[in-house]
């Protein structure tokens, strides 16, 4: 089954915009030199909005934690249990994380710690969502 | 009617000094409802809404308190099976009943507004709407009692359950993920204590050691509490106590979360009545002193809690207390932090170092006895885990423990103080009860 589609909004059009070109884009804060993930309205710093830019970022990471799915309640997933679902850290800023499946790991063979990049993957037609993948 | 976002009540701030109410307020009533596994969709005595009514009686009945004496009502909505049910749970079956049970009210949701139409409470002064959940309702009953907004004041906790609602259909059937969810649910979290705590745990084990399944005497000790308590679910229902087998070869939820982690959802409600200390000496129950309560919002850094973050959380939460109450760790006699899924409780515990617990050691204290009659008689109220998803075991508990009323649950230790709380790392509030009003 596929996974769910997200659905872009006026905060996350400039995301999903880039995650269709294959670009991890996040929200950077000028004033702190923050990176932030999920974009919001305002710096979750320094709260506030008028320095926050687009800066795309390399989409290297680690596997901070990683659980798998054996009951869950998405119908769209029932077909896909048991599956990973990993808690990534960005390296250039760890206290950014993304969810994650890990793409080409088994369930329960997730390496903890190990290094990730950043992949695509196609949700719906012209619809990407962006992943992460052991290296 | 008031609306909570206008009332200032929140004690959600650091460096806010000692309570200033602490000890004028009291409750001096608690009712329980029958606990149910789910509705039947049939039985109108057994609707959320009755069921809320029932516990404000005995409430009421405890106390010595008649229906004209009420002068506040304090009712979040509704928790069916918990908010993250989302829009899968507020639906009742179709076509409705005869009135009051005439659309959702009464059936899915209940509030302030219709239970004072229903029990015909005449003198409500003070009635709240847009209220969170428990941990928080009763913090706001202590602040409006201490504030003098309303005298005598019950606070509801309606936690419902219906056939086919936990987390199934609504938004989790979709195809689309809209709203926070774009960030979370392509991936398959769907929300939930569960995935909040999940990896903060896993995080855990391996920052201090141990493994998940170090958590079972800790389950296994809420059952046995639970079976202690005659009200909950599991004492009602004969639910034999699990052993250690019974646990590590239970199924897996979100491995390593295991099916005997989660709590079971349930059709309860349960009221407490709170009053000033002044006016509790009148009446039929033997008062519990408010010391203080706390609140609190924290915000994640970004899309995943992190252990690190949640032992910040915590020991705000802790230190907010503390000082609100004038109180330091080894002058609490009873903790009952909430175990909805239990790979959080360990957080609070070391948060709040509950007999000298520390970051790292809960595990091993789980692993000695925490018994109700020994040495750490930890969560004696059985929790969720034991009680069902009813929120507020931690709550009546406490007050049973400090009136020396707990029964077979009776610590034989000291009871003069107590900390609740049903509360995520992040978001809810915690109240410190006392014996004695200083």
């Amino acid at each position: 089954m596929p996974k769910l589609i997200p659905v872009a909004d006026e905060s996350s059009k400039p995301f999903w915009d880039a995650v269709n070109a294959k670009r991890l884009l996040l929200q950077h804060c000028g004033a702190c030199n923050k990176l932030q993930y999920p974009p919001q309205a305002t710096c979750q710093k320094c709260n506030k909005g008028d320095q926050l830019t687009w800066k795309e970022v390399q989409g290297k990471g680690h596997i901070a934690a990683a659980i798998t799915i054996e009951d869950g309640r998405l119908n769209r997933r029932m077909a896909d249990m048991p599956y990973n679902l990993a808690m990534v850290t960005l390296d250039e800023d760890p206290s950014v994380n993304f969810y994650a499946n890990l793409p080409g790991t088994p369930p329960y063979k997730v390496p903890v710690g190990a290094a990730v990049e950043v992949t695509f993957e196609e949700v719906a037609p012209g619809q990407l969502i962006h992943e992460w993948r052991v290296v | 009617m008031t609306n909570a976002n206008d009332y200032k009540w929140r004690r959600d701030k650091d460096g806010m000094g000692v309570w200033e109410h602490r000890g004028k307020v009291a409750i001096v009533g608690q009712g329980h409802s029958p606990v149910d596994r789910r509705w039947d969709g049939v039985s109108m005595d057994k609707t959320l809404g009755a069921y809320s009514m029932l516990a404000c009686q005995k409430a009421m009945d405890e106390a010595g308190v008649t229906a004209d004496q009420i002068d506040g009502v304090i009712c979040c909505d509704s928790h069916i099976a918990g908010p993250s049910g989302g829009s899968a749970s507020k639906w009742a079956p179709r076509p409705y009943f005869a009135p009051p049970y005439d659309s959702e009210w009464g059936l899915t949701l209940v509030n302030a507004q219709w239970l004072i139409k229903n029990m015909g409470l005449k003198n409500v002064k003070f009635a709240p709407t847009g209220l969170p959940t428990i941990s928080e309702m009763v913090g706001m009953a202590a602040q409006a009692v201490g504030d003098g907004l309303c005298t005598t004041c019950l606070m509801i906790y309606p936690c419902g359950n219906l056939e086919g609602r936990y987390r199934r259909g609504g938004e989790n059937a979709d195809d689309y993920a809209k709203g926070a969810r774009q960030w979370t649910v392509p991936w398959g979290n769907h929300g939930g204590n569960d995935f909040i705590n999940i990896f903060p745990h896993e995080q855990y084990c391996r920052k201090y050691g141990g493994q998940h399944d170090d958590l079972a005497p800790f389950v296994i000790n809420q059952h046995k509490n639970g079976m202690l308590t005659p009200w909950g679910f599991n004492a009602t229902h004969g639910i034999d106590p699990i052993t250690v087998d019974d646990y590590v070869n239970s199924r897996f939820i979100l491995r390593p979360l295991r099916i005997w982690d989660c709590d079971r959802p349930v059709q309860t409600s349960t009221a407490l009545l709170f009053t000033t200390a002044d006016r509790a000496k009148d009446m039929k129950q033997k008062p519990v002193y408010v010391l203080n309560h706390n609140q609190y919002n924290f915000k994640k850094r970004s899309t995943q809690e992190s252990l690190d973050e949640i032992e910040l959380w915590t020991d705000t939460a802790a230190k907010r207390m503390y000082e609100g109450a004038g109180l330091q760790p080894k002058d609490v006699d009873i903790f009952n932090p909430y175990d909805g899924y239990s790979i959080m409780t360990q957080f609070y515990l070391e948060a709040f170092q509950w007999h000298g617990v520390k970051r790292g050691d809960a595990l091993k204290f789980y692993a000695g006895d925490i018994s109700v009659k020994g040495p750490h008689p930890f969560s004696s109220s059985g929790g969720n885990l034991g009680t069902g998803r009813t929120r507020s075991a931690m709550y009546t508990d406490s007050i049973e423990q400090l009136r020396g009323t707990a029964g077979a649950r009776q610590v034989t230790v000291r009871a003069e103080t107590a900390l609740a709380a049903f509360t995520t790392p992040s978001n809810g509030g915690w109240i410190m009860l006392g014996k004695h009003p200083s």
